[in-house]
């Protein structure tokens, strides 16, 4: 029985699709990874499956529900960005907003409430630094609070938004091995929208891979294949396989990317083409 | 006659409570306009307030009705025009500008007492009647009523709006509900500090109470105390020196405990954590 179900499901604007007749079906415990260059509707996917966004056409339900806005069924992990230093915040507090942020009221905490927090910031190894300003924390420090925060619900699905981009190999790593570790505790479904496969290679069951338009289901052996990847972008494309990582070139491409190095994309609602521009690694 | 016996006039009665009213709004919402980023938003609605107060003066002498409609206009105003930080800035120029100038011209046409108009500026804590008293009150009993019920959401929406706006906080109602609050607050202090000095009650008690803990509620505490200092403080000591104006004590006040907790408050970067910080080990 999938948690995610989507059905024909389309995104279609004035002037081109993001995506067309899309069918999946995502089951518990399951790592999906969705890759894709900017711009090729791996966010507003996201923000569909969160019940921010409607689809143009074909149906989704998560949980045997369309979505909807602050359900306790989905968590989600933005990327990481940067705090004022001066913010008002603890890291607890920002945990916790997963749990009540959304209730009016003060802030005020039960015992019950404090042990949710306390067991969900021990559940990242929090610890030693989730009474310190949100501020002065570490990209790495505030993505696993993050993971805290989006778990604390016990959701069934963890959707994730580029959390890794701007953290260094080694938390990349941490995060991604957080991230699994949850998926196999507790069944939750994972949804990881990237652009950089390489740091969840290990964990991912199977990879949607959006360009331009078109899509692409499958294990990553299945998807992340020369000529698959050439039928989806519609140029010719490599995949190279480099100690166990695996590296995407396009021919009309000036050099291989660099892990980390493409746009970032700050703008969610970004629907520029960049058909020049191929997910890479190292 | 000594400060001390000013103490037993209703006039100075009624400024030291219309102070505190006044201190316990701005000190609530104060960690609000730093966390949002709204000090300008704060100093444009309280210079269209004199706008308005100057409106007031003319058609109905009536400063305090008209600073408050003025706000409110102010506040529907950049509701509408800005909603993203930066277009809100540039929006509340354009707006502070044009609206400056109206009421300089209104004031022009204003042939009352010479001193209504520097009470709008700077503030008339001494001449607060009783029904300005219970206007306060009832702006004070509104705002602490509003920020109550959505204080958490608020918070939540202030410091982290992608993640509030995917866990179900109306991120955008929320801002408008607090431009007005913002609106009621900010004439509510320009009766005590004035319209231009505003912003000692609105921001400096809570940029100070940042210095010393990265609790929200603890500097939510801190704000409402340290406004308090400075507005009743003001009062006493303007009451004692019988020639300086309170504006000018309050602001001093609200600076000085600023400038203390720059210097004496703890080195936050150190506080709440551990000695042990490897995150390879935790993980």
């Amino acid at each position: 029985m999938a948690i995610i179900r989507l059905r024909d499901a389309s995104m279609r604007f004035a002037t081109r699709a993001l995506f067309e007749h899309l069918d999946l079906d995502v089951a518990p415990g399951e790592f999906l990874a969705v890759l894709g260059p900017n711009g090729s509707g791996k966010t507003t996917l996201l923000r569909v499956l969160l019940g921010l966004t409607a689809l143009t056409g074909g149906q989704v339900e998560i949980d045997g529900r369309p979505p909807s806005r602050g359900s306790h069924v989905v968590g989600y992990v933005p990327q990481q960005r940067a705090f004022d230093r001066d913010l008002p915040i603890r890291g607890r507090d920002l945990v916790r907003f997963g749990l009540d942020g959304h209730r009016r009221g003060l802030p005020f905490g039960s015992a019950k409430t404090r042990a949710r927090v306390d067991a969900a910031i021990r559940s990242v190894g929090g610890e030693n630094y989730a009474a310190a300003p949100i501020g002065h924390l570490s990209g790495g420090e505030q993505q696993r609070l993050r993971i805290a925060q989006a778990l604390i619900g016990d959701p069934r699905v963890l959707l994730c938004d580029e959390p890794l981009l701007s953290l260094d190999l080694s938390h990349q790593q941490a995060v991604s091995a957080l991230i699994d570790a949850r998926r196999r505790d507790a069944d939750t479904a994972v949804v990881f929208v990237t652009h950089e496969i390489n740091p969840i290679l290990p964990y991912v069951d199977r990879v949607l891979y959006l360009v331009g338009g078109r899509w692409a289901v499958g294990t990553p052996t299945e998807v992340l294949t020369s000529a698959g990847l050439s039928d989806l972008y519609g140029i010719d494309v490599d995949v190279l396989n480099v100690r166990g990582r695996i590296i995407v070139v396009g021919s009309d491409e000036t050099g291989p990317t660099e892990p980390g190095g493409h746009h970032h994309h700050h703008d969610h609602h970004d629907h520029h083409d960049h058909h020049d521009h191929v997910p890479g690694s190292h | 006659m000594t400060g001390a016996l000013y103490l037993s006039q209703p006039f100075a009665q009624h400024a030291l409570i219309a102070a505190a009213l006044v201190a316990v709004t701005c000190g609530i919402i104060g960690p609000f306009v730093v966390t949002r980023g709204m000090a300008f938003a704060v100093h444009g609605t309280s210079e269209l307030a004199f706008t308005g107060a100057a409106a007031g003066l003319l058609v109905d002498n009536n400063p305090i009705g008209g600073a408050l409609i003025g706000a409110l206009v102010v506040a529907a105003v950049i509701g509408a025009l800005g909603v993203r930080e930066r277009e809100r800035d540039s929006a509340i120029g354009v707006i502070l500008a044009f609206g400056l100038g109206i009421g300089v011209l209104l004031l022009g046409y204003y042939h009352g007492f010479a001193t209504a108009a520097t009470n709008i500026l700077f503030g008339n804590i001494f001449g607060v009647s009783n029904d300005q008293l219970f206007a306060l009150l009832a702006i004070g009993v509104g705002v602490v009523a509003v920020m109550g019920v959505v204080y958490r959401p608020l918070l939540f929406a202030s410091v982290d709006a992608d993640v509030a706006t995917a866990r179900g906080v109306a991120v955008r109602r929320l801002g408008i509900v607090f431009l007005f609050v913002l609106a009621l607050t900010v004439t509510a202090a320009a009766q005590v500090v004035g319209t231009l000095l505003v912003l000692s009650l609105a921001i400096t008690p809570a940029a100070a109470a940042q210095r010393w803990s990265p609790n929200p509620l603890v500097v939510t505490g801190l704000s409402v105390a340290f406004a308090l200092v400075a507005a009743d403080g003001g009062i006493l000591a303007s009451l004692a020196s019988t020639t300086v104006k309170p504006s000018v004590f309050v602001t001093s006040i609200s600076f000085g405990i600023y400038l203390v907790s720059r210097v004496l408050g703890p080195r936050l970067s150190r506080q709440g954590r551990r000695p042990i910080t490897d995150m390879v080990a935790t993980a």
